[in-house]
Formats: structure tokens, C-alpha cells, sequence
């Protein structure tokens, strides 16, 4: 998977011979806050003119861990004289067209202004580029929903761009990331989600961002693999949170999507937490049902980066317990860990079980 | 030894206070304490009246968790039967920030533990505390110790100072390997770092739940840092880790390496082979499905019949009763969690049993 130059388009199979699928993790890239400048009022261009925008964070430029290609992405998707993710007619021609793509959820990263240090500046960025998906990407290709982004440790400014939002057909889901001031259960953080379950978008939360604390619960590790395999760990931190603080319980419409954290983890952590409550459950009254009911009700999860493992069908007895409704294909374009849809879920399925997971459960989430 | 006992892999002699531990504390230190009203030391991951940190019906009367090798025998060993029990203490010499003082605690608590438990019951064997607050101190602890065969693995928390591979504490493991110990990772913080990668929870259930994941990336960073290269007679023993996240754990960090292997290229064996090799894991808790056929597919997926031990977690509330497994665990694989993988772990248990093991 990590090779220099990947020509893809030499081995596909024609557009019109492949089934249309959803693709439910799709970044296009910012690819500055210069982009963004016609929905930004005066002061804030003055204001990333003069002191830029920074996060909790070592460096002012580029990650903590340095990734292991350049923008962690595929070499092969760069357009000519431009970023990977930047231009929508080399992503149409090299993966929503081929591919067939039918429904994409865009799921736009730094700098989306989203975990930015500031929080006025945090939510006037997230403003403008949800109006910058709309301009560039949902405007021009029906096929692609953008994310509402929001200033997401400000609740009360993240549920008015929200509600901003509410009823247009451009977004399918509220973006927010793993990786928070504070676990996403917690208190500061329930304005979204009740405005998200009235406007009935599904709550997006995408791996990374900017807490501010390290990525193990010891600490800070010295490579990117650790960073890069963390993302799991952070994922069940965040839904256990979500669990056991009671969101599920307080907004019982609401549908949380876990975007590109993996996904074989769940049923464990779906025991272990059953097991505690069932001792413990008197701290937490909040959750009053098992926590594993409120997963396989309200809790989603894209599948990229898929777990691989020996034996493959293993990957069945995962589905099995999660619910064959509960996972939706995702390739994370244009990154350099990208799942084929041709072959990365390389296992005997049904027709519906396939349909399933490669279109129908994201229609269902979604709506579309 | 076919009609043998279970060898308990985790039980934890309770410190009733810190006056327990006086007499084998050097006047200065005893003092110290003595002075500044310092009486105990238990830690916020075992809070002494949560439920889960001592079962009901093994608490002292007046609600203490048991504190005697006594009830230890009574509660447990003498009831199932049990040949060999190593007692992992958890006391908070860890999370102390004078790491003199954390030293100082450390020589008075294995001590405490080779005289007040191991003299007391020649079925129990013994971790050695040690405080990763000074490795080379950690170090010299292990050899000291060491010397008494009755001690067969070191013991740090999963969460301390910094990720546990980190080359800072390579002379904690190259002691370990030197004297033929186990490395055991035991559950708990030092709360140096929030217990989730998210920042800090606000129950005891969500502490404890996110055990898990701190000992994932524990895990991923023994790997990452390359502790299995380096000291290749190591065996990593995970204590009341949970056990059912390690296959998608395995899964994930293999494919990322496959993905990343530059980042780490002194690793050069697939990340889930090495730890079906390197790893072994108690069984208390299992965390494991609700019914029989999720459990005959996930001990599937483990991999291995070789990398469970068993373990009552005593006196932590995991289980009711007396059958400390979780119901429908086959026989052969009862047995190998009994006897046979804690007889290949810890290697210096063969030592004190003598010509009993054949």
C-alpha cells in the first residue's frame, strides 16, 4: 500500500460495469485560509494576516508527527500544479467517476478552522468553509454533501451553525473531530448534539484534531505509527464517553457516525462496557440502558482503515456482532491509506450484504 | 503434573496503611513520614470502597479490602485449589512525584511482601514493585531482589511518566531480562496524562473502561520503540488488561506497519506475530461476549492457545463465586491457561518447584 507511484486507472473495471457506492469519507483540501476569503469579513482576513491561526499544537505548520508522505497523501493523487484533494475535476476523473461514487461525504481538515486555539476565530473559519464546500464542491457535483464544520469547543456557537444549516440539502452531517479539550460526552459539547438531532443531521466525528493532550493515556509517543494506530484508541475513549455521560440516553435521535478510526474494535469495547455498567452502572445513571444497545442503535462506523486479518472471514464474526447495518464504506481519498473499494473488502457477501455496506447503510444514515 | 492446581497469575496483597510498611523503611524515611502525617498511599485507580476494588464477600469486617495472606488462602487458594499464586501489589510508589521517597517506598514494599506474604504461604510468589520514576534505581531494585527466586516478574502500571517503550526505560527491562523475570504491565496511572487520549473523564467506570486502551497503546509503544528487538528474552505479561481488544488491536498495527514500516524499521517481524510470541495476558477480565458462540469465535481470533493465563484478579470484583473463568473456555485450553503457559511465562516458577515439574 505504501508504494511511490500507483497507477490505479491501467486495472479498473469500467465505471458502468461497477455498482454505484457511497463514499463516506472524502477530504477535499483547504488549501489555505486564503480560499476562504470571500466569506470572511474584515477582520478576521486582517486577523490571519497578521497572527494566522494555531492550535494546540508543537509546530505552526504541519503535524506533531511528521506523516509518512508528503500531506499524507496517495502520490498518485496530486493534480497537476495543485494539492491532493484541491480540484474537483481530477478527484471526479480519478476516483468519484471510476469508482462510481453516487453519494460522497466531504470531510474537510486543517485548516477548517475546527480546534483552532482561538474560539472567535475557530467559528468564523468553520462559517466560511462550510460556505466554501457549498461554492466549490456540493454546487458544482450533485453527487458530494459537504459536512457542517463547527467551532466545536464552543457548543452554543457550533449549534448556530447548526441551526444555520438546518434544511440544506448541500450538508448531510455535522463534522466534528476525536481528538477535544475534554471527552465529547461531557457537558460543554450537548448543544451540538441536540441541535444536531432537531436539525436531523447525523453527527460526523472524524479522527484527529487538537486537544492539546497526548495520544496515550502514558503520554507522548516518539513515532507516527503510534499516532497513526492511536486514532483507535481515541475513538473508543470518545464513544465510551458518549456512552456512559448519557448523550445517547438525552437525544435518543441522535446518530453518531465514527469516521476513520477503524471499526473491529467496537464489539469488544462493547462488552467491556457492558460488563462495568452491569457492576457499576449506580455512577452512571445517565446511561440507563446497556451500553452495547446504544451502539447498535445509534452508533455508526465508516470502515476505512479496514482491519485485515488472518483469516479474512474473521472480518465476518466483526460485522456479525456489530450489525450488518452499521458499517459504510469509506476510501479516505486522497490520503496515502486509501481503501480500493475493489478490493478492500475482500470477502464472500451476499448482494444485500454488499449493497449494504457499500451504499445502502449510508442512505439510511443520511437520508439520501 | 497432571493433578496440579491452577497457578493464580494475579492476586494483590493489600497494604492496610502505610504504618505496615515501617518497619522495613530506614529510620529517615519512617520519620519522614511519621512527621509529615502521610498514612497511606492508595490510588484513584482502586478507590478502597468502590465495589470493583474488593469483592463483598472478601472484605474485612468493617469493609477494608483483605489485607492478610490468611484470607488470601481462605478466600481463594484453598478453595480452588490453587498450587502457586503471584501476588502484584499495587501501592502508589509509582505515582509519587520525590522519586527518592517512590524508591525509598519500593525497597519497603517488596520487602514487606517477601516477609508478610511470601514467608507466610509457600504457595505465593512475588512481582517486584518498582518505580519508573528513576529507572537505574528501578534497575538496581530488580537485581536486589532478584536474588530471592520467589520473585518472578517486574511490575509497572500501563500508564506512568511516559509511554512504556521508551527507551528511558530500557534498564527496567534490560534488569528484567538479565534475571530471567517477566515484564507484567498492570492496570492504572500514575496520572502523570488524563487516562484517555481525549482528556479527563469524570466517572470511575470510564477510568476503568479506558484501561484498555491505555494498555493498547502501551502495547504499540513497547512495540514501536523496539523493547522486543532489543531484549528478545523478554516475555510482556498485560494484567487485568481485558483481553478481547487484542486481535483489531494486533490487526491494526500490523496493517499500519505494513503501511509505515520506515518509521520503525528496526521492527522487521510482523507486529501480531511478534506478539503472539512476546505477549501473554490474564484473564481477569476477559471481557468477552455475551454467549458461547462469540466466545468460541474470538478465542478463535486470539491466534494463539499459548498467551492466556489465568488469573482471579483477587480481591477485584470480576467474577461471583469460585469459577473465575468465564463459562465455556474448553477443557485443553483450561489447562494450558492453568498450568502450562504461567509454567512457560514466568520461567523462575520451575525454580522453586523443584523436581515437582517435570
Amino acid at each position: 500500500m505504501n508504494v511511490d507511484v500507483l497507477n490505479r486507472s491501467g486495472v479498473r473495471p469500467a465505471a458502468s460495469v461497477r455498482a454505484a457506492i457511497a463514499d463516506c469519507d472524502i477530504h477535499p483540501r483547504i488549501t489555505g485560509t486564503k480560499v476562504l476569503e470571500p466569506w470572511l469579513s474584515r477582520q478576521w482576513r486582517e486577523h490571519l494576516e497578521t497572527f494566522g491561526m494555531t492550535h494546540r499544537q508543537p509546530f505552526e505548520k504541519g503535524a506533531a508527527y511528521p506523516k509518512s508522505q508528503p500531506l499524507a497523501s496517495r502520490r498518485d493523487a496530486w493534480p497537476p500544479g495543485g494539492a491532493p484533494g484541491s480540484d474537483l475535476g481530477f478527484m471526479a476523473h480519478q476516483h468519484l467517476d471510476p469508482n462510481n461514487v453516487a453519494l460522497g461525504i466531504l470531510n474537510p481538515l486543517t485548516p477548517s478552522g475546527q480546534g483552532a486555539m482561538n474560539p472567535d476565530l475557530s467559528a468564523a473559519v468553520t462559517h466560511a468553509v462550510n460556505e466554501w464546500q457549498v461554492a466549490h464542491w456540493t454546487s458544482r457535483d450533485a453527487r458530494l454533501k459537504a459536512s457542517v464544520v463547527v467551532p466545536y469547543e464552543d457548543g452554543e456557537a457550533s449549534a448556530r451553525e447548526i441551526e444555520l444549516r438546518a434544511g440544506d440539502p448541500n450538508f448531510a452531517q455535522v463534522l466534528l473531530l476525536t481528538r477535544t479539550a475534554e471527552p465529547l460526552g461531557q457537558r460543554r459539547y450537548w448543544p451540538i448534539y441536540e441541535a444536531a438531532a432537531a436539525a436531523g443531521l447525523p453527527v460526523g466525528i472524524h479522527a484527529f484534531g487538537f486537544g492539546g493532550w497526548a495520544i496515550s493515556a502514558a503520554g507522548w509517543p516518539s513515532h507516527y505509527i503510534e499516532e497513526a494506530v492511536g486514532h483507535a484508541q481515541c475513538c473508543q475513549s470518545v464513544l465510551t464517553s458518549l456512552v456512559l455521560e448519557g448523550v445517547f440516553e438525552r437525544f435518543p435521535t441522535l446518530k453518531i457516525v465514527l469516521v476513520e478510526a477503524g471499526f473491529a474494535w467496537a464489539p469488544p469495547l462493547a462488552w467491556r462496557l457492558d460488563r462495568n455498567w452491569a457492576r457499576l452502572k449506580q455512577e452512571v445513571p445517565r446511561a440507563a440502558r446497556k451500553p452495547s444497545e446504544y451502539i447498535r442503535s445509534q452508533v455508526w462506523f465508516t470502515s476505512q482503515p479496514m482491519e485485515e486479518p488472518e483469516p479474512r472471514t474473521n472480518l465476518l464474526d466483526t460485522i456479525e456482532w456489530m450489525g450488518w447495518d452499521r458499517l459504510l464504506f469509506a476510501t479516505d481519498y486522497p490520503h496515502w491509506d486509501f481503501d480500493d473499494p475493489a478490493t478492500a473488502l475482500p470477502l464472500k457477501l451476499t448482494e444485500d450484504q454488499r449493497a449494504a455496506i457499500f451504499r445502502e447503510n449510508a442512505r439510511a444514515v443520511y437520508g439520501l | 503434573m497432571p493433578d496440579a492446581g491452577p497457578i493464580d497469575c494475579d492476586v494483590h496483597p493489600f497494604v492496610p496503611s502505610l504504618k505496615a510498611l515501617h518497619p522495613y523503611l530506614d529510620r529517615f524515611w519512617r520519620d519522614t513520614f511519621i512527621r509529615r502525617g502521610l498514612e497511606e498511599l492508595n490510588s484513584t485507580s482502586y478507590p478502597t470502597v468502590n465495589p470493583l476494588t474488593a469483592r463483598a464477600d472478601w472484605r474485612e469486617a468493617g469493609g477494608k479490602p483483605p489485607s492478610t495472606p490468611a484470607r488470601l488462602a481462605a478466600n481463594v487458594l484453598d478453595p480452588m485449589g490453587t498450587r502457586l499464586a503471584i501476588c502484584n501489589c499495587l501501592y502508589g510508589v509509582q505515582l509519587l512525584y520525590n522519586e527518592d521517597m517512590a524508591i525509598a517506598l519500593t525497597r519497603a514494599l517488596n520487602d514487606w511482601i517477601a516477609r508478610e506474604w511470601l514467608d507466610a504461604d509457600p504457595r505465593l510468589r512475588a512481582s517486584i514493585v518498582v518505580a519508573p520514576q528513576n529507572p537505574h534505581a528501578a534497575a538496581e531494585e530488580i537485581d536486589r531482589c532478584a536474588a530471592d527466586p520467589r520473585f518472578v516478574q517486574v511490575l509497572m502500571l500501563v500508564s506512568g511518566e511516559a509511554p512504556l517503550g521508551k527507551r528511558q526505560h530500557w534498564p527496567i527491562f534490560e534488569a528484567a531480562q538479565r534475571n530471567n523475570l517477566a515484564l507484567g504491565i498492570h492496570a492504572g496511572s500514575a496520572y502523570r496524562h488524563p487516562v484517555t487520549a481525549v482528556g479527563w473523564p469524570t466517572t470511575f467506570t470510564e477510568d476503568y473502561v479506558n484501561q484498555a486502551q491505555a494498555f493498547q497503546s502501551g502495547l504499540t509503544s513497547l512495540l514501536a520503540e523496539g523493547v522486543f528487538t532489543k531484549f528478545p528474552d523478554l516475555t510482556v505479561v498485560l494484567i487485568e488488561s481485558g483481553v478481547t481488544w487484542l486481535p483489531a488491536h494486533a490487526q491494526r498495527l500490523t496493517k499500519t506497519w505494513k503501511g509505515v514500516r520506515p518509521d520503525i524499521p528496526w521492527v522487521v517481524q510482523a507486529p501480531d506475530e511478534i506478539m503472539r510470541a512476546r505477549v501473554r495476558l490474564t484473564v481477569q477480565p476477559f471481557d468477552g461476549p455475551p454467549d458461547a458462540r462469540g466466545l468460541e469465535r474470538i478465542l478463535d481470533h486470539l491466534g494463539s492457545d499459548e498467551i492466556l493465563l489465568f488469573a482471579t484478579d483477587y480481591p477485584h470484583w470480576q467474577f461471583d463465586g469460585l469459577e473465575a473463568l468465564p463459562p465455556g473456555i474448553p477443557d485443553g485450553l483450561r489447562r494450558k491457561m492453568m498450568v502450562d503457559n504461567p509454567l512457560r511465562t514466568y520461567v523462575r516458577l520451575k525454580q522453586t518447584l523443584g523436581e515437582t515439574v517435570a
